[in-house]
C-alpha cells in the first residue's frame, strides 16, 4: 500500500504469530495500515480478525510468545519495531501513543482512588515531564517534584471538566467502582488525551457501553480529537458506530487488510466482496436479515492466499493461490481483491 | 456500623457453634467406650474404685445431665480444674497464652513477610527455573512432618553446631513482665542481652511452625498475582507505558495481597495446630504444650478445656480477619 | 473407563504427578509386601536388649531403635498403619461428607444451611486439637486415631461438595433437566456428581497426605497405636530420648512419612492440574 506522505502512522506488511500449544496461529499475515496526522481511521472487523493484536504490536505490548516476522511500523518517520523497547515503553507509550481501552469496568485498579491511578499516569507521562527525571529502580524510588505536581493536577482537574465529569475534585478522591461505565470511559479519554499524543488508539471503546452512552462517547473523542489535532486509530466490529465517527475506514478480514476508503466512499461505493457481504448484513427495515455464509477460519491452519476466499461468492482458483495486491481506485480507496465489485456488478 | 452488626453476629454464632462441639466430644468420649468411668479410673482400678469415681464424677446420670451441668460450668466461665496442676484450667491456660501468641506471631510474620514476595517472583517469572524451585520448596514444606523437622533442627542447629539454644523460651530470668512477650518485653526493658537472647530461643520454634504457613502463602501468593496478571488494569497500565516493576510492586502486589489476606484464618488454623506439636518439642511453654502434658497425665478435664478455649481463640481471630477485610477492601464497605 | 485411561496418559506425562503416582504405588506394594522384603521380619514385635541402638549397618538398613528391633523392617510394617488409617479414615470422611454436601448444597432452605452450621462446629477448632480430644478421651489405639480422624474431616468433603452443587444448580442444563421432570436423585447421579467427581478426587489425594500427618503427630503425641506397634509418628517420639547420638532413629521414620505426604500431594496436584477445567467442560457439553 503505498502511504500517503503525510502518514503519521504507516503499517508496512506486518506479519505476527503466537507460538501457542496446538501449533503456530498466524494472526496477522501482512498488514498495512497508514493513518494521517489529525483523521480518525476505523479499522473494522470482527471479533478474532486481529484488530487487537495490531494494537498491541504498535504498542509494543504483544504477549511473550508472539513472533514479528515482517513488516515495519513506522511512527513519525521512526521504526517502532526497531527502537530499544525501553525507549518505546519510556517515550512513545502513554506519551506519544495512548490507548482507550475496551473495558471500562476492568481497565481501573478497583483497589486506588482515581487520583493515585491519574497522577500515575502523569508523573511518567505528562508533557511537562523533564527528560532528565530518573526512572529509579524499575519505576520504584523515583520523585516526582512538587512544582510539576501542582501543574498536572490542575491540567486533569481541567480536562476532568473537558469530558464533562461534574465535580472533579471530588472525583478525584472517588474509587473506580463509584463511577458508572459512561463516567469510566470518560475517565479514559481524558487519560488518553493528557499526555498531549500524537495518536490515540483506541479499542472498540464503547462496545461495553449501553447504546445510548455510546453516541456520547463517540461524540466526545471525535470532537476533543478534532480541537487537539489527535489522531485516532479506532477499532470496532460495529459499522453504524465507524460511520458516526470515522473519517477513514480499513477493513480487517482474518488478519489480512482487504479495503480503505474515506467513509463516505466506503458506505457508497464498497468494492470487496466482505465489505458488500458487511454492508449487507446491517440490517434494513423491509429487508430480511442478510448473513454470511461460513465462518471466521481458524488461524492455525488458514486458508492460503486470500483468506477470505472459502466465503466468497466471487472466489476463484487465483484467490486461493496467492493473496491480491493493492489496487488504487483514486481518491484514498484502496482494495486487494481479484474480483472487485464495481458499479456495474452491483446485485 | 457494618462491623458492629459483624461483631454481633459472630459473637452470637460462636456460641452455640462451641455449645456443639463440646456436646459432640462429651458424647463422643461417653458413647463409645463401653464404660467412661473405667477409662478415666485406668487399669489398675479396682471395682468399687471406679464405681466410686462414677458417682464421684456423676457418670450415673443421664447424658443430657450431665452436659447441661458442664455447660452451666463453662458459662460461669469455670473450664474446670487440671487433674495434674490442680489449679483451674483457666488459669493455666491464661498463664500460658502470651508464650503461644508471641510464637504464632512471629511465624505469622515470617510467613508472609517472605512468602507474599517469594509468591510475586515465582508468578511473575512462571515456569522457570526459580518456580520450578519454589514449587518443589512449598510441596516439600508441606509434606514435613513439623514435629520431625522440629527435631532435626534442633539436632543440627543446637546440638551439631550449637548455633541457636535447643528449647525453652530464654536463658535465665525473662524481662520484667508488661506484655508477657519477651521481646517486647525485652525491648522495653531496653536490655539488648536478653532481647537477643529471647531472639536466638524464638528463632527455631519460629521457623519450624513457620514452614507449611509459608508453603501455603508462597501458593497463594503466587496464584493470585497470577490472576491479576490477567485483569484489564495490568493491560491497560502496561499500554500506557507504566514502568513494569510499579505495576507489580505497587499496583499488583495490593491487589494480591487482599486476597492473600484472607486466607490469613486459614493460616492462623495451620499455626495453631502446629504450636502443639513444635511446643512439645522445643519445651515451649505455651498452650500447646499445654496440651501434650495434658495428654500425658491422662487429665481429661484439661484437654477438654483447651478444646474450648481453642474454639474461642480461633472463633476471636476468624472475626478480626473478617474485619481486616471489611476494612481494607474498600468495595466491601460500600457494597 | 476410557476417561481414567485418558487421566492415566495425562498424569504420567507430567514428571511430578507420575512420580507422585509412583511413590503411592510403592507405599501400597511396600504395605502388603512387608513380610516378604523386610529384612528381619520377626524382629518387628519382639526385644532385642543386645542389638539395641545401633547404627545403620549392612545387617541392619537403617539401624535398630531402643527395643533392638530393626528400624527398617518396623517401618515396612508401620506402612500397613500408614496406609490403613489414610484409607479408613479418609474413606469415612468422604463416606460422610459428601452425601451430607449433596444433600445441603442441592435442597435450599434450612435443611441446607442446618447442616452446614453443623459442619461449621467440627471446623471451629483445628483438626489436630478435635483430634486430641477424641483420642485422649478414648484412648490411644488405631481405630480412635481413625475416628477421630474422620470426624474431623468430612466437613472438608461437604464444604466442596456443598458449594460445588450450588454453583452447579444454577446452571442452565440442570434447570433444564429440572424442567423436563427428571427427578432429583436422578438429577445428582447423572449430573451433579460427575461435575463434582473431580475436586472429590483432588482433596482426596491430599487429604490423605494432611491425614497421615495429623495421625503421625497423633502418634507423636503419644495418642496412636500404642507399643510395639511400628507407627512412625511413635517411633520418632521414642527416638528424642536418645538424641543425638542415635541419629538414625528419629531420620528414617520421619523420611518415610515425608516421602509419603510428598507422593500424595503431587499425586494431588497433577490430578488438579488434569481434572480441573477439563471435566467440568466434557460434562456440561452432556
Amino acid at each position: 500500500m503505498q502511504a500517503p506522505r503525510d502518514s503519521l502512522l504507516e503499517i508496512e506488511n506486518l506479519r505476527v504469530s503466537f507460538a501457542t500449544e496446538h501449533g503456530v496461529a498466524k494472526v496477522l499475515d501482512g498488514v498495512n495500515l497508514a493513518v494521517r496526522a489529525g483523521e480518525v481511521m476505523g479499522l473494522v472487523g470482527e471479533s478474532g480478525c486481529g484488530k487487537t493484536t495490531l494494537a498491541n504490536a504498535i504498542l509494543g505490548i504483544l504477549a511473550s510468545n508472539a513472533r514479528r516476522e515482517a513488516g515495519s511500523i513506522r511512527f513519525a518517520g521512526k521504526d517502532l519495531l526497531a527502537m530499544p523497547p525501553r525507549q518505546v515503553e519510556s517515550e512513545v507509550r502513554g506519551r506519544r501513543i495512548t490507548f482507550i481501552p475496551q473495558d471500562p469496568f476492568g481497565s481501573f485498579n478497583p483497589l486506588f482512588p482515581i487520583r493515585t491511578q491519574t497522577m500515575e499516569v502523569m508523573k511518567w507521562k505528562s508533557p511537562r515531564r523533564a527528560t532528565q527525571e530518573r526512572r529509579g529502580i524499575a519505576g520504584l524510588f523515583s520523585r516526582y517534584p512538587h512544582a510539576r505536581r501542582r501543574a498536572d493536577a490542575a491540567a486533569v482537574l481541567q480536562m476532568l471538566r473537558t469530558v464533562q465529569i461534574s465535580k472533579p475534585e471530588e472525583a478525584f478522591g472517588k474509587l473506580p467502582h463509584e463511577f458508572s461505565g459512561g463516567q469510566r470511559q470518560r475517565l479514559m479519554i481524558a487519560l488518553a488525551l493528557l499526555p498531549q499524543p500524537q495518536l490515540v488508539i483506541a479499542d472498540e471503546p464503547t462496545t461495553a457501553l449501553d447504546v445510548t452512552i455510546q453516541a456520547q462517547i463517540l461524540k466526545l473523542l471525535k470532537r476533543l480529537a478534532r480541537e487537539r489535532g489527535v489522531s485516532v486509530l479506532f477499532t470496532t466490529h460495529d459499522l453504524a458506530i465507524a460511520y458516526e465517527i470515522c473519517d477513514r475506514i480499513t477493513v480487517l478480514y482474518a488478519g489480512q487488510e482487504v479495503e480503505t476508503a474515506p467513509v463516505d466512499d466506503f458506505f457508497r461505493r464498497p468494492h470487496h466482496p466482505y465489505t458488500v457481504r458487511l454492508l449487507e448484513s446491517l440490517p434494513h427495515p423491509g429487508r430480511e436479515l442478510r448473513e454470511i455464509g461460513g465462518e471466521i477460519p481458524a488461524l492455525i491452519d488458514p486458508p492460503a492466499g486470500c483468506r477470505f476466499h472459502p466465503r466468497c461468492f466471487r472466489a476463484s482458483e487465483q484467490c486461493r493461490l496467492e493473496r491480491p495486491a493493492v489496487t488504487a481506485l483514486g481518491g484514498g480507496h484502496h482494495v486487494r481483491c481479484y474480483h472487485p465489485i464495481t458499479g456495474a456488478s452491483r446485485p | 456500623m457494618r462491623i458492629v452488626a459483624l461483631i454481633l453476629k459472630r459473637v452470637a454464632w460462636l456460641v452455640p457453634t462451641l455449645a456443639g462441639l463440646v456436646a459432640i466430644v462429651f458424647f463422643i468420649s461417653r458413647v463409645i467406650p463401653s464404660d467412661p468411668a473405667a477409662l478415666l479410673a485406668g487399669e489398675t482400678a479396682s471395682r468399687a474404685q471406679i464405681e466410686l469415681l462414677r458417682q464421684k464424677l456423676g457418670l450415673d446420670r443421664p447424658l443430657i445431665v450431665q452436659l447441661l451441668d458442664y455447660y452451666r460450668q463453662l458459662l460461669s466461665g469455670d473450664l474446670g480444674t487440671s487433674l495434674f496442676t490442680t489449679r483451674p484450667v483457666w488459669d493455666d491456660l491464661s498463664a500460658r497464652l502470651p508464650a503461644t501468641i508471641e510464637l504464632t506471631i512471629a511465624a505469622m510474620i515470617m510467613a508472609i513477610v517472605l512468602g507474599i514476595p517469594l509468591g510475586v517472583c515465582a508468578a511473575l517469572y512462571r515456569n522457570r527455573f526459580i518456580d520450578h524451585l519454589l514449587r518443589v520448596f512449598t510441596v516439600a514444606g508441606l509434606a514435613l512432618a513439623s514435629f520431625w523437622l522440629a527435631l532435626l533442627l534442633q539436632l543440627f542447629f543446637a546440638m551439631d553446631l550449637r548455633w541457636l539454644p535447643l528449647q525453652a523460651r530464654i536463658t535465665g530470668f525473662p524481662p520484667p513482665s508488661l506484655t508477657g512477650f519477651y521481646v517486647i518485653d525485652a525491648i522495653l526493658e531496653g536490655n539488648l542481652a536478653r532481647l537477643g537472647d529471647a531472639l536466638a530461643h524464638l528463632t527455631l520454634p519460629a521457623l519450624t511452625l513457620a514452614l507449611p504457613a509459608l508453603a501455603t502463602v508462597v501458593r497463594f501468593s503466587r496464584a493470585g498475582v497470577l490472576e491479576t496478571l490477567q485483569r484489564s488494569f495490568v493491560m491497560y497500565q502496561r499500554a500506557m507505558g507504566i514502568p513494569a516493576g510499579l505495576i507489580v510492586w505497587k499496583y499488583i502486589l495490593r491487589n494480591s495481597l487482599i486476597s492473600t489476606l484472607t486466607q490469613i484464618g486459614l493460616l492462623f488454623g495451620i499455626l495453631l495446630a502446629g504450636t502443639v506439636v513444635i511446643e512439645t518439642v522445643f519445651q515451649w511453654p505455651g498452650i500447646g504444650g499445654y496440651a501434650f502434658e495434658a495428654i500425658l497425665h491422662s487429665d481429661y478435664a484439661a484437654v477438654m478445656g483447651i478444646t474450648v478455649y481453642a474454639g474461642v481463640v480461633f472463633g476471636i481471630v476468624n472475626l478480626i480477619v473478617d474485619i481486616g477485610h471489611t476494612l481494607l477492601d474498600p468495595r466491601a464497605a460500600v457494597a | 473407563m476410557k476417561i481414567a485411561l485418558d487421566i492415566l496418559r495425562k498424569l504420567l506425562r507430567d514428571p511430578a504427578a507420575a512420580a507422585g503416582l509412583a511413590i503411592v504405588l510403592l507405599l501400597v506394594a511396600v504395605a502388603v509386601l512387608a513380610p516378604l522384603i523386610a529384612t528381619h521380619p520377626e524382629a518387628v514385635w519382639d526385644m532385642n536388649p543386645r542389638q539395641r541402638l545401633l547404627p545403620p549397618s549392612s545387617a541392619y538398613l537403617f539401624g535398630t531403635d531402643r527395643m533392638g528391633a530393626d528400624i527398617f523392617s518396623r517401618i515396612l510394617f508401620g506402612a500397613r498403619i500408614t496406609l490403613t488409617i489414610a484409607v479408613v479414615a479418609v474413606g469415612a470422611a468422604l463416606a460422610i461428607g459428601v452425601p451430607i454436601g449433596l444433600v445441603s448444597g442441592w435442597r435450599q432452605g434450612w435443611l441446607g444451611d442446618t447442616l452446614m452450621r453443623i459442619s461449621d462446629i467440627f471446623l471451629a477448632v483445628p483438626q489436630i486439637i478435635l483430634a486430641i480430644a477424641i483420642s485422649q478421651t478414648l484412648g490411644p489405639s488405631i481405630e480412635n486415631v481413625i475416628l477421630a480422624l474422620s470426624v474431623t474431616y468430612w466437613p472438608w468433603f461437604t464444604r466442596l461438595v456443598h458449594a460445588e452443587v450450588r454453583s452447579l444448580r444454577n446452571e442452565t442444563f440442570i434447570e433444564a433437566s429440572i424442567a423436563l421432570g427428571l427427578p432429583a436423585w436422578r438429577i445428582i447421579l447423572l449430573h451433579v456428581l460427575p461435575n463434582v467427581a473431580s475436586p472429590i478426587i483432588v482433596r482426596t489425594s491430599i487429604g490423605m497426605g494432611f491425614t497421615i500427618l495429623t495421625a503421625s503427630a497423633l502418634g507423636f503425641l503419644g495418642l496412636g497405636a500404642p507399643p510395639p506397634a511400628p507407627e512412625w509418628g511413635r517411633m520418632i517420639s521414642e527416638s528424642r530420648e536418645f538424641l543425638p547420638e542415635a541419629w538414625w532413629y528419629a531420620l528414617a521414620p520421619g523420611l518415610a512419612i515425608f516421602l509419603v505426604v510428598m507422593g500424595f500431594n503431587l499425586l494431588g496436584d497433577g490430578l488438579r492440574d488434569i481434572l480441573d477445567p477439563r471435566i467440568r467442560r466434557a460434562s456440561t457439553a452432556r
